[in-house]
């Protein structure tokens, strides 16, 4: 008798915990680019205060990922660090899904260095050859003579992604390159090395590092908004078709200039407005 | 009467079994998820170009999952810090158990098992902020996150391992030894080098290699000072990126099912594999070098 009652409470307990469970998960989906992740994430607890009955569920995997989740019809909102593909289009389109692109924020990519360092400006080749290993010392490109320690990020990190794509433009960072876990990593890192360059988001600067100008442009949210500074992109929200309901409501709130837009420089990115 | 005791004694037993079977079954659980979710890679690359390849660069595309310079980090940091802490360890602890006055060693062998309390966090923000602008000053080398630092702080972790096994070891040499070589006239150094150390020589090394799995496995401190260049080191102020870093760092942001994420699991299981090896030398040197009798020595 005892045995059976104990299987019945935990059976009992496993039930609940089952049944609870598929309640609490989201009925709002969101999925996709790293690079956007903090801002979702933001964005995601400031929106459920404010609307408690709604439930997100938010998960990141690349934007590749996030997008294939809006055309399998698995995510509502689709994060993407680019825009969609053609072959992506294509792909939406015969399933009946239509993807509707919506800026959400820059981002905003700044070398750094040692504020006891006296370069001042970079160009994205030098920076390039700096991280492929074609330049070890910082007096080739006329700063002082000190070898060159260059640190990036982790491969999966959404601040790499942007980095690949404007700087490496398809090579290899070298294996030589120290790798940090975090911009906040990067700038203790390079704040404590005179030999250090390295990179960080826009929101990360302080003046422990010195930022450089890159091809002579200084990067600031202006010039970042108007396409001027070099290591910049958008960053997107997909939706299918014009969102409706709580998607809507959620992307509303992401595009608000006093609510979501605030949460985007919270985590490190360019506003819109 | 005696029907319920045994009935007791009965009921006793399966507990204690249902416990322990438990813990084994949930750790076995845990290597049988770790080789599935590893495995996999194997679809993608060849066991040769997965731990000898060179390049390690999970999401370029091609991607190349080459882990060889990780595992010669992993086995670079231990090796140097076993360079460092084995003799500190060891001689802390002849130090204890032989040398000290009996109130010393009160108080400095909780200290030292303190240190062991240590979070691995701290040491290593101790390393990353105190002690690599120092190196860096000192050996005036390009950056101080690299391998001697790493190495060193994690001698420090591994110190307290080494000393506290092997003091018990030493501690529990019988009398009788010491006395019989103080008797044949031996100095005190000459009886700790020819018996004291010969015989807790087991112990001795069961710590030694406790101490190296430890700091094989460590994940913080190499994390943050390793500096996390995947390249196999050519000095000892290299940069270098071994498993747990790469792992920690990557785990989070590689998708669920990805080449990217078997790999890591992949990494996880050469990881698993190396402190097993670890594990089983230890236990067999405890069990081959057993000091039984005084008569073997």
């Amino acid at each position: 008798m005892k045995k059976k009652k104990v299987f019945a409470v935990l059976a009992s307990a496993l039930a609940f915990i089952f049944i609870t469970g598929s309640v609490w998960a989201g009925q709002l989906a969101i999925k996709g680019s790293t690079t956007v992740l903090p801002i979702a994430q933001k964005t995601v607890e400031a929106f459920m205060k404010e609307n408690p009955d709604i439930k997100i569920s938010l998960s990141g995997g690349g934007s590749s990922n996030g997008i294939k989740a809006l055309i399998d019809g698995t995510t509502d909102v689709a994060n993407a660090s680019r825009f969609i593909k053609d072959k992506e289009v294509k792909m939406a389109v015969d399933k009946g899904v239509y993807p509707v692109p919506f800026a959400c924020a820059y981002d905003s990519i700044i070398p750094v260095t040692h504020p006891d360092n006296s370069l001042t400006n970079i160009t994205t080749a030098q920076l390039k050859d700096i991280y492929t290993g074609k330049i070890r010392n910082f007096k080739e490109i006329g700063g002082p003579d000190l070898k060159i320690v260059a640190i990036s990020r982790d491969t999966s990190s959404g601040t790499y992604e942007t980095w690949e794509k404007k700087i490496m433009k398809k090579e290899r960072v070298m294996p030589r390159a120290s790798v940090m876990a975090s911009n906040g990593a990067i700038v203790q890192a390079v704040s404590a090395n005179k030999n250090a360059i390295g990179y960080i988001g826009i929101g990360y600067l302080n003046t422990s590092v010195k930022a450089l100008t890159v091809d002579g442009v200084e990067g600031t949210e202006e010039t970042t908004l108007n396409g001027q500074f070099p290591i910049s992109r958008p960053l997107f929200m997909f939706t299918n078709g014009w969102p409706k309901g709580d998607t809507l409501k959620y992307i509303k709130f992401v595009l608000s200039p006093k609510k979501g837009q605030n949460n985007v420089s919270e985590s490190g990115y360019v506003r819109l407005y | 009467m005696v029907e319920k005791r045994q009935i007791t004694e009965k009921m006793m037993q399966i507990f204690f079994f249902c416990i322990a079977s438990a813990s084994i079954t949930i750790l076995f659980l845990i290597m049988i998820f770790l080789f599935k979710e590893g495995l996999p890679i194997l679809n993608t690359v060849s066991v040769k170009e997965f731990l000898f390849g060179e390049y390690w660069y999970p999401t370029s595309e091609p991607a190349d999952f080459g882990i060889f310079s990780l595992i010669v980090a992993s086995l670079a940091v231990t090796f140097l810090s076993a360079l460092i802490s084995v003799p500190l360890g060891v001689m802390t602890a002849i130090y204890l158990a032989e040398i000290a006055s009996h109130k010393v060693g009160e108080i400095v062998k909780p200290l030292v098992e303190l240190l062991a309390a240590l979070p691995s966090v701290v040491i290593g923000f101790f390393g990353m902020v105190l002690v690599a602008p120092f190196l860096q000053e000192v050996f005036d080398v390009p950056t101080g996150l690299n391998l001697f630092n790493a190495a060193l702080m994690l001698a420090f972790m591994a110190v307290p391992t080494i000393c506290s096994i092997s003091e018990d070891a030493i501690h529990s040499v019988p009398v009788a030894l010491k006395e019989a070589s103080l008797a044949l006239g031996a100095t005190h150094l000459e009886t700790i080098i020819k018996v004291i150390i010969p015989a807790s020589i087991s112990g001795i090394c069961t710590g030694i290699i406790l101490g190296m799995s430890r700091a094989v496995g460590e994940t913080m401190v190499v994390l943050m000072i390793a500096g996390g260049a995947a390249m196999v080191p050519e000095s000892v102020f290299d940069p270098v990126r071994p498993m747990p870093a790469s792992i920690a760092s990557e785990m989070g942001e590689a998708p669920i099912g990805s080449d990217h994420y078997y790999a890591l699991f992949a990494t996880g299981i050469v990881l698993f594999i190396l402190t097993l090896i670890f594990n089983i030398i230890a236990d067999y040197i405890t069990n081959k070098y057993r000091q039984v009798g005084e008569a073997s020595l």
